[in-house]
């Protein structure tokens, strides 16, 4: 019995051994990221690219921008990259990260059900849209989740002057969630939600639902990357880091983003500026 | 309808491919819960074992604590692992956050008490039955315990197999520890999750399917093992 338990022992520490020792080979860095650049499939593009030019992996933990900043604060990745500039600024402002870059945007979109029971749809009025669904209490469908996405939402609400949770009734779903999830739950629901356009298009469970409004200026979504701390985390692999930060305001890298389409739309726009913002 | 039909098409569909990607995924899955619930299986039997005999002051605390912990949700354990493991944490110098050895810890974590639990029952009904037996032969207590432990082997493989089921079926612990990283932590659970989130939810229920036929296919196998071993101690 227990020579039976050595052998297993035995196994697994040379499965374990072997494991790490075939990632060891290439060197890599480990990016947290947001769900929309994961799920939209913009990395699953971009990163090969990278990869091939500079033979550094890159490991991406794809969470709401709220949990990849707080990752970097904790020193468990080396690059940050997400979308909610004031948090980013703040980020940096405390000193968990530096060389801030702006790489790319795309929009949001209000996402609702065909019938359109509040009347939200046509129109560029995102303000407008928000309030129309709060007069009719239409099901909103919000992802409550300190993500990027999350805090645009609530900005919105602001400027339309509601308190979606003080109002009750019951139409306001904080689902807490990624922004699937919350798309898959305004699916079924036949609610109004509010979605980044990637994982919109790319989102395969649209069911009844299609953009009801679109094209405001105030739905202008910026994504900034930023290097985390050595000073903070001397772990932090400045080098292959900042690489990869170089080669995505590069043309190269930029270029690379432009090219990422889904059924001939692109989704990400690149914005690089020389020098850091 | 149409999606569980769809589901089922995928999922035969990626199982005929033979899929390079799903095979890394399958392999990394198996290896990350088999290697967690051996752990679990080398902590929890003693622990259980000694649970079942010995007895000290505290003891029914630890049961209940046990008990308890059978129950612990894998978002809270995976929790305690990333904070134990992060590099702001005390063991943050290791570097082991994100890796398949964190995800290994995290499952240990979660399936040892289920191990101990089940394990602790098994062997306290035989040491009330048996046990006395053994002591008024002369035999000590430690020999006792491995001697019920053979004999409430077929319990035990019961308790095994629960934290087999426990490790493969969970998602919440490996997430956080893991990170869900294309190629070095995506495993067949981690993936379903991403999978639903885009919507593809066919193929994620096809995943699913796959899942489930390999744990059906383990504890087949268990199964096979307890029959032949049952035949075997009848001649």
């Amino acid at each position: 019995m227990s020579g039976s338990v050595r052998a297993f022992a035995a196994g697994c520490l040379l499965l374990l051994t072997t494991g790490s020792g075939a990632l060891a080979q290439q060197p890599f860095i480990n990016v947290a990221s947001t769900t929309s650049t994961e799920e939209s499939g913009l990395f699953g593009h971009l990163l090969p690219v990278f990869t091939k030019a500079t033979g550094i992996e890159v490991r991406v933990v794809a969470v709401g921008t709220g949990q990849a900043l707080k990752i970097g604060e904790r020193g468990d990745c080396d690059v940050v990259f997400v979308h909610d500039r004031p948090a980013e600024l703040a980020f940096v402002e405390n000193g968990f990260g530096i060389d801030r870059h702006e790489v790319m945007y795309n929009d949001f979109v209000l996402i609702g059900p065909k019938a359109d029971p509040a009347g939200a749809d046509g129109g560029r009025d995102i303000v407008a849209a928000f309030r129309k669904i709060a007069t009719a209490e239409a099901p909103f469908v919000a992802r409550g989740d300190d993500s990027g996405t999350s805090k645009a939402e609530l900005r919105y609400w602001k400027e339309a002057g509601v308190d979606p949770r003080a109002t009750g009734g019951g139409w306001y779903r904080d689902t807490g969630s990624g922004m699937g999830p919350t798309l898959n739950t305004a699916a079924a629901m036949d609610g109004y939600a509010l979605s980044d356009r990637g994982t919109w298009l790319s989102f395969k469970n649209k069911q009844s639902l299609k953009i009801v409004v679109a094209g405001d200026r105030r739905l202008f979504n910026q994504y900034g990357v930023m290097l985390v701390n050595p000073a903070k985390h001397p772990e932090v692999k400045q080098q292959l880091g900042q690489k990869f930060i170089d080669w995505l305001v590069s043309p190269a890298g930029q270029q690379t983003i432009a090219d990422y389409k889904i059924n001939g739309e692109q989704l990400f726009f690149p914005d690089a500026k020389t020098g850091p913002s | 309808m149409p999606d569980l039909v769809n589901a089922l098409i995928d999922a035969w569909q990626l199982v005929l491919s033979g899929d390079q990607t799903l095979i890394a995924i399958v392999s990394l899955s198996l290896s990350i819960s088999l290697t967690a619930v051996l752990f679990a299986t080398v902590l929890g039997l003693p622990l259980g074992a000694a649970l079942a005999v010995l007895r000290f002051p505290g003891r029914n605390a630890a049961v209940v604590l046990v008990n308890a912990l059978m129950g612990l949700p894998p978002v809270v354990a995976g929790l305690f692992v990333y904070l134990l493991l992060s590099r702001s944490g005390p063991l943050g110098g290791l570097g082991l956050l994100f890796t398949p050895t964190a995800m290994i810890i995290a499952q240990t974590v979660l399936v040892t008490p289920i191990v101990a639990g089940v394990a602790r029952q098994a062997i306290e009904d035989l040491w009330r039955d048996y046990g006395e037996l053994y002591l008024l032969d002369g035999v000590g207590r430690l020999r006792t315990v491995g001697s019920l432990l053979w004999l409430g082997r077929f319990s035990l493989l019961t308790a095994v197999l629960a934290g087999v089921g426990r490790a493969a079926a969970e998602v919440g612990a490996i997430l956080i520890v893991g990170g869900n990283i294309a190629g070095v932590t995506r495993t067949m659970t981690t993936a379903i999750a991403l999978e639903t989130s885009r919507g593809d939810l066919a193929l994620a229920l096809g995943l699913g399917i796959i899942l489930l036929a390999l744990v059906l296919a383990i504890n087949a196998t268990a199964q096979l093992f307890r029959n032949s071993a049952r035949s075997a101690a009848a001649i």
